[in-house]
C-alpha cells in the first residue's frame, strides 16, 4: 500500500512544483477564493518586513495571522513552496493513516455485530467488505492531494494548507487514541483559527469510545476522562498563548488575530457568506448579525454530538464542514479538507438523494468564481451582486452536500437496526419518511 | 503735481488742529471731526476722496490704538519704538510720544510672470504681536491688529505653531518653477502643540472643528483616519527645537473645494479687511477664475529682534494666484493689475507699516523683453528659492507711487518672446498604475535636475487604509538600480481607525529620476462609508518631498527683518542650500463598490441560506425515520365517520 501513495505523494509534489514555477502562480495567489486576509502568503510576507522595519506586524491591519506561523516562516521564509508541499504531504498520508485505522474500526465492529447477529437479515448488502475499503484510504488521500482546490491552495502559498496540516494529525492522533497529542494539536488548531474549538465534542467522543466509557453524565468516570482531556487541552492553550506572548512581548496579536476573525471588519470578497452581508448591513443590526453568524457555526455542535455520539468520526468530517461552510473568511483550502473524507463515505452513495445536482452546482460555481470576478472587478460589465449570487449557489451546494451525507448516514443506520427492505402494514413496500 | 500740494496743505492743517486739541482734551471723536471738517472744506471732491479716507482711518486708528493699550504694555516700549514710528503718519509722530505699538502689519504683493504666459501673483500679510500669549499667567484680552478670534484658538489649544492652507487647482513645478509658499491640492493642515498638552488628539479635534467654523471650510472631517504624525518631515518653522512628533499633527483633506465661502472669512482676518490696501484687488469672481488659487494661514513664533530676546508671534497670510491670461487674452501676454483683478490700488493700508509690490524684472534688465508701466527708479535683489531675482519695487506707502490718477495700475506690455526657463532642481509626480478594482501600484517619481549634486530628500506618504499598503514591495529605484533609503519610519495602517503612513530619506543621484514604488489592495467598505458619488473614486492625499536643496548662488543669512515677506519664510541656516517642499498631485482611486439599492436583499436571501442549512439540520437531528402509512382518501375517511356515528364498524 505504500507504493501507490508514494506514486500519488510524488504526482502531487511535481504538479504543485510545475504550478510554482509557471506565470500561474502569482496569478492564484491573487485569487480571492484561494486566499483571503487571514492566510494570504502576501500579508505573511507583509508581517515579515514589518518585523523587519521594526514594527510590530499587528500594529497594522494587514497580518492576521498567529505569532508561531511567523516565527516559522522568519525562518524558512526562503523555503516557503517546500514547507506548503510537506504541510500538503502531511495532511494527506495523516489522512492515509486516519482513514485506515477508521476503517479497521468499522471492520472490527462490524464483525462482532455480525458475530452477535445484531443486523437484520436483509442488511447484507449494507455490510462492508474489505475488498472495497481496501482503497478508500489511497482514495481519500488521492482526493485531498489531487483535488484542484488543494492544489490552487498549495501553490498560492495559503496558510490554510498549514492549519489543514494540524487538523490532520489531530484527528489520526485522535484515532489512534493518543489523547494528549490529540489536545495539544487540537489547542493548536483552535490557536489558529478558533473554529476548531467545536472538534473538541467528536475528539472527546471518540476517546470515551475508545475506552469503552459510557457517555452518561450520571457516572463519574466520564466526567473525570472529559475533565481529564479537557484540562490537556486548555493547558497546552494557555502554553501556546503565553509562547506566542513571549515571542512578541506583547498581547497585540489577540484582538489582531481573533478579534478578527470574530468581529470581520474585513470584507474582501470571499467564498463565504460574510463579505456581502456585511457590506451591505445597517450599522445598528450589525452586532447582532455578527453574533447570529458566529453562534451559527457552533450552534450544531451540541445537537449532533448528541444524535451521532455512536459515531465520532462522521460527526469530525460534519463539524469540519460546518466550519469551512459558515466561517468568517473561508477559501477552498477548507473545503479541500472536508471533501477528502467524501471517498471514506462511499458506502452511503447510495442513500444520497441529489448528489447530482450537488456536484453540478458545485462544478459550475467553481467555474464561474473567476468568471463573474473578472466581470465585476477587471471588465466593469457586472457588478457585485453577481459574483455575491454565486456565492450564494456555491454554499447552499455545499450544505445540500452535507445534509445529504447526514441524511444517507441516518438513514443506513436505520436501516441496519431495522432492515433494509422494510414493508408496511399491509406487505407493500414502504417508504421511509422522516417524522 | 496739484494733488500732491494739496494732500500737503492737508497735513500740515492736520497738524495744527491736532496740536490745538491736544492741549484741551485727548477726544479722538472731535479731533477726526474737525480735521474732517477742515479738509472736506480745502480739497478738491473727486481727487482728494482717498486721502481723505485714509487719513480718517489713520485717526481712527491711532484712537483704537491708544485705547488698547495698557499700562502694562509699556514695558514693550523701548522695542516697539522703531516701529511705531514707521507705523505712524509722519506729522503725528512727532507730536506724540509714540504709543507702545504691541503689534505691527506689513503687506506686500509680488507678481512674477512665468515662462508659460501665466502671471503668478503672491500676496503677503504678516501680522507681528510681540507678546507671548501662550506662555502660561499672560492673559492678552486686547487685540488690536492680530485677530483675536486665532489668538484666542492659540492660547486655548496651546498651539505653537499652525499652518493651514486652501487650495484649488495643482501647482505645476515644471512650468511655473516653485513657488514662495508650496500648498497641495485642498484643504492642509499642521499644528505643533506645546509640550504641556496632555491630550493632543482630544485639543486637535476641538481645534480642527473651530478652524472649520472660523473658515467656512470641511476642516471638521478632519479625523484620526485622515491625521498623521510625520516624525521628520515636518519640523516646526518658528522658534523652538521641539522636535517630538507625538506633538504635531498633519491632515489633508484633498477633496475640499475651495471657493468664496473660505475666502470672505479669510479676508476679514486682515486688519484692514478688504477696505484698504492690497486686500481691494481680491475680489473673489477674479480670483476664482484662475489656474491656481492657493490661501493659507501660517502662525509661528519668531524672534521679536536681532537679540532674539524674547519672542513674538507672527501670523502670515498668504494668498498665490496663477491667472492664465495667455489663453484668455486672446494669446497675448500683456497683463496689468486692472485686467487681473479688476481692480487698482489706490492706497496702502493705513495701518500696515510698509505696503509694497514687486514686480520681478530679473529676465528685462535693459527692457528688451516688456515694458513695465509705471516704470519704477527703485530696485532690489533678493535671493529666493536659490536664485538671485530683480525686482522692481512700488512702495504703496508712498504718495508718489500713485501718480496723478491717484490710482496704481502696473501693466506690462510684452515685446519679445521670454528665454527658456530654468528646470526646477527638484520636482516630483505621481500616479496610480493597475488595472482593475483589486489591485494596484503607486508610483512616485522624484526628479533631480541638479546637473552634478546629489541631495537627501524626505518623501511622505499618506494613505487611507482603505488602500492597503504592501510595504514588502516597496522599491526605489534610481538609474535603474535600486536605491536603499537611509531612513524609513512605517506606521500601518488600521482598519477605520488611522491611515498608512510612510516616511523616507532617499538619496537622489544627480541629474537623475527616482522612481518610488508601492502595491495596494482595494478594500471593499461597508455600504454607509462610501462618499454619494462612490464611482468617482476616492482621493489620496499628495505626498510631501522636503528637501534641502543645493542652491546655485550664496544663500542669505542674514536676519529675515530686512528681507522682502516673500522671500524670508522659510529660516535659511546655511548658505549653500535652501529648503523646497514639493507636493504632488493628489490621486483618485477607485474602490470596488456593492451594489447600494440592495441591502434588503442580501439580508433575506444570506439569511436563508443560512436558514436552509439550520432547517435542514434541524430536521436531520429532530425526527427519526419511519414507514410512511399511506393516508386514507377523503372519501373513505367521511365514509367511515358516518359508520361510526351509525354504529358499523368502519371500512
Amino acid at each position: 500500500m505504500a507504493a501507490p501513495l508514494t506514486l500519488v505523494l510524488i504526482l502531487a509534489v511535481s504538479i504543485r512544483a510545475v504550478l510554482f514555477r509557471s506565470s500561474l502562480a502569482a496569478q492564484i495567489s491573487e485569487r480571492v477564493e484561494v486566499v483571503s486576509p487571514l492566510n494570504s502568503w502576501k500579508r505573511v510576507v507583509e508581517g515579515l518586513a514589518l518585523l523587519d522595519l521594526g514594527v510590530s506586524p499587528y500594529s497594522g491591519d494587514v497580518f492576521h495571522e498567529t505569532p508561531l506561523i511567523i516565527y516559522l516562516f522568519h525562518f524558512v521564509v526562503d523555503y516557503s513552496e517546500i514547507v506548503f508541499m510537506i504541510a500538503d504531504g502531511i495532511t494527506a498520508v495523516a489522512l492515509y493513516l486516519s482513514v485506515k485505522t477508521y476503517n479497521k474500526n468499522v471492520f472490527r465492529k462490524q464483525k462482532y455485530a455480525l458475530e452477535a447477529d445484531r443486523y437484520p437479515h436483509d442488511c447484507l448488502e449494507l455490510m462492508r467488505s474489505p475488498k472495497e475499503m481496501f482503497y478508500i484510504p489511497l482514495k481519500v488521500a488521492m482526493f485531498y492531494l489531487l483535488n484542484p482546490f488543494t492544489i490552487l491552495s498549495c501553490v498560492a502559498k495559503s496558510t490554510c494548507g498549514i492549519n489543514n496540516a494540524i487538523i490532520a494529525i489531530f484527528i489520526l492522533c485522535t484515532l489512534k487514541g493518543s489523547a494528549l497529542l490529540s489536545a495539544i494539536f487540537l489547542s493548536l488548531a483552535t490557536y489558529q483559527t478558533i473554529y476548531p474549538l467545536t472538534l473538541f465534542a467528536p475528539a472527546l467522543l471518540f476517546l470515551l469510545q475508545r475506552l469503552y466509557i459510557p457517555v452518561n453524565p450520571c457516572r463519574s468516570s466520564f466526567w473525570i476522562y472529559t475533565l481529564q482531556y479537557a484540562f490537556m487541552f486548555v493547558g497546552s492553550l494557555v502554553v501556546i498563548v503565553c509562547l506566542s506572548f513571549f515571542l512578541l512581548g506583547s498581547w497585540d496579536f489577540i484582538p489582531s488575530v481573533y478579534g478578527f476573525i470574530l468581529s470581520v471588519p474585513d470584507l474582501t470578497p470571499n467564498i463565504g457568506l460574510f463579505w456581502y452581508f456585511f457590506a451591505e448591513m445597517f450599522e445598528h443590526f450589525r452586532f447582532f448579525f455578527i453574533c447570529v453568524f458566529q453562534i451559527n457555526i457552533f450552534l450544531y455542535t451540541i445537537p449532533l454530538s448528541i444524535k451521532l455520539k455512536e459515531h465520532p468520526v462522521f460527526l469530525i468530517f460534519m463539524q469540519i464542514a460546518i466550519i469551512s461552510i459558515f466561517k468568517s473568511y473561508p477559501t477552498v483550502g477548507d473545503i479541500a479538507l472536508y471533501m477528502a473524507f467524501l471517498p471514506a463515505w462511499s458506502h452511503l452513495y447510495r442513500f444520497l438523494r441529489n448528489i447530482f445536482l450537488v456536484s453540478c452546482i458545485l462544478l459550475a460555481c467553481s467555474v464561474l468564481f473567476p468568471v463573474l470576478w473578472h466581470l465585476w472587478i477587471y471588465a466593469g460589465s457586472a457588478n457585485s451582486n453577481f459574483y455575491y449570487a454565486i456565492t450564494l449557489l456555491f454554499n447552499v451546494g455545499q450544505i445540500l452536500l452535507i445534509s445529504d451525507y447526514f441524511y444517507a448516514y441516518l438513514r443506513r443506520e436505520h436501516h441496519l437496526s431495522q432492515g433494509l427492505y422494510l414493508q408496511r402494514k399491509d406487505g407493500s413496500e414502504a417508504t421511509l419518511v422522516l417524522k | 503735481m496739484a494733488a500732491y500740494k494739496w494732500s500737503r496743505t492737508a497735513v500740515f492743517l492736520l497738524i495744527f488742529v491736532s496740536l490745538i486739541h491736544t492741549g484741551k482734551s485727548d477726544n479722538g471723536e472731535t479731533l477726526n471731526d474737525s480735521v474732517k471738517g477742515e479738509e472736506a472744506d480745502q480739497s478738491v471732491p473727486g481727487e482728494t476722496q482717498p486721502s481723505d479716507e485714509s487719513s480718517s482711518e489713520n485717526g481712527d486708528a491711532e484712537q483704537k490704538q491708544w485705547y488698547s493699550t495698557d499700562l502694562e504694555m509699556n514695558d514693550a516700549l523701548e522695542g516697539s519704538k522703531a516701529e511705531s514710528g514707521m507705523n505712524d503718519s509722519p506729522g503725528d509722530s512727532k507730536l506724540f510720544t509714540p504709543p507702545p505699538a504691541k503689534d505691527h502689519f506689513q503687506e506686500e504683493l509680488v507678481i512674477r510672470p512665468l515662462h508659460s504666459g501665466d502671471i503668478y501673483a503672491n500676496f503677503q500679510f504678516r501680522t507681528q504681536l510681540d507678546t507671548d500669549f501662550v506662555q502660561e499667567g499672560n492673559k492678552v484680552s486686547h487685540y488690536r491688529l492680530f485677530p483675536k478670534s486665532l489668538g484666542q484658538l492659540l492660547s486655548k489649544f496651546s498651539v505653537r505653531e499652525l499652518h493651514i492652507s486652501f487650495t484649488q487647482g495643482y501647482w505645476r513645478t515644471m512650468q511655473w518653477g516653485q513657488p514662495f509658499i508650496p500648498a497641495p491640492p485642498g484643504a492642509e493642515l499642521w499644528v505643533w502643540f506645546h509640550d504641556t498638552v496632555l491630550d493632543v488628539d482630544e485639543n486637535w479635534k476641538e481645534l480642527t472643528n473651530v478652524l472649520s467654523g472660523i473658515f467656512c471650510a470641511s476642516l471638521n472631517f478632519i479625523d484620526s483616519t485622515n491625521t498623521v504624525e510625520p516624525s521628520a518631515s515636518f519640523k516646526p518653522l518658528g522658534l523652538g527645537n521641539v522636535t517630538d512628533h507625538r506633538f504635531l499633527r498633519y491632515a489633508t483633506l484633498p477633496r475640499e473645494i475651495v471657493c468664496t465661502e473660505n475666502l470672505t472669512p479669510w479676508k476679514k482676518l486682515l486688519p484692514c479687511g478688504s477696505k484698504a490696501g492690497l486686500a481691494v484687488l481680491m475680489k473673489s469672481e477674479k480670483l476664482f477664475h484662475s489656474s491656481f488659487h492657493s490661501q493659507a494661514v501660517h502662525i509661528r513664533s519668531i524672534c521679536k529682534d536681532w537679540q532674539c530676546s524674547s519672542a513674538a508671534w507672527e501670523l502670515r497670510q498668504t494668498l498665490s494666484v496663477v491667472f492664465d491670461l495667455y489663453t484668455s487674452g486672446q494669446g497675448k501676454k500683456d497683463w496689468s493689475l486692472f485686467k487681473m483683478f479688476s481692480r487698482t490700488v489706490t492706497e496702502a493700508c493705513p495701518l500696515a507699516s510698509s505696503s509694497k509690490i514687486y514686480v520681478d524684472v530679473t529676465d528685462n534688465p535693459e527692457g528688451e523683453l516688456f515694458d513695465l508701466n509705471p516704470a519704477t527708479p527703485v530696485l532690489t535683489t533678493t535671493v529666493v528659492l536659490g536664485d538671485r531675482r530683480t525686482y522692481a519695487v512700488y512702495d504703496l506707502t508712498k504718495a508718489e507711487t500713485f501718480g496723478q490718477l491717484r490710482s496704481l495700475n502696473l501693466l506690462i506690455r510684452w515685446k519679445g518672446e521670454a528665454g527658456d526657463m530654468l528646470r526646477p532642481l527638484l520636482h516630483a509626480e505621481r500616479y496610480v498604475a493597475g488595472f482593475g478594482l483589486q489591485t494596484g501600484e503607486i508610483h512616485t517619481l522624484i526628479y533631480n535636475n541638479h546637473p552634478y549634486r546629489a541631495f537627501p530628500v524626505l518623501l511622505l506618504e499618506s494613505v487611507p487604509w482603505y488602500l492597503r499598503l504592501y510595504i514588502h514591495t516597496l522599491t526605489i529605484i534610481s538609474k535603474s538600480r535600486e536605491n536603499k533609503p537611509s531612513y524609513i519610519h512605517y506606521q500601518p495602517s488600521k482598519d477605520r481607525l488611522r491611515p498608512h503612513l510612510l516616511e523616507m530619506l532617499v538619496q537622489l543621484p544627480p541629474h537623475s529620476v527616482t522612481e518610488v514604488t508601492v502595491q495596494f489592495e482595494r478594500a471593499l467598505l461597508k455600504w454607509t462609508e462610501y462618499t454619494p458619488d462612490p464611482n468617482h473614486g476616492f482621493y489620496v492625499g499628495s505626498s510631501v518631498i522636503s528637501a534641502l536643496v543645493p542652491s546655485v548662488v550664496a544663500m542669505d543669512i542674514k536676519s529675515p527683518q530686512e528681507r522682502p515677506l516673500f522671500s524670508s519664510f522659510f529660516h535659511v541656516k546655511e548658505e549653500s542650500s535652501y529648503f523646497v517642499r514639493v507636493y504632488t498631485e493628489p490621486l483618485l482611486v477607485n474602490l470596488p463598490t456593492p451594489d447600494f439599492s440592495m441591502p434588503y436583499n442580501v439580508i433575506c436571501l444570506t439569511c436563508t441560506v443560512v436558514a436552509v442549512a439550520y432547517g435542514s439540520f434541524y430536521n436531520l437531528l429532530t425526527r427519526t425515520f419511519q414507514v410512511e402509512e399511506p393516508s386514507q382518501p377523503l372519501a373513505k375517511r367521511l365514509a367511515n365517520v358516518i359508520r361510526r356515528i351509525r354504529g358499523v364498524p368502519p371500512l
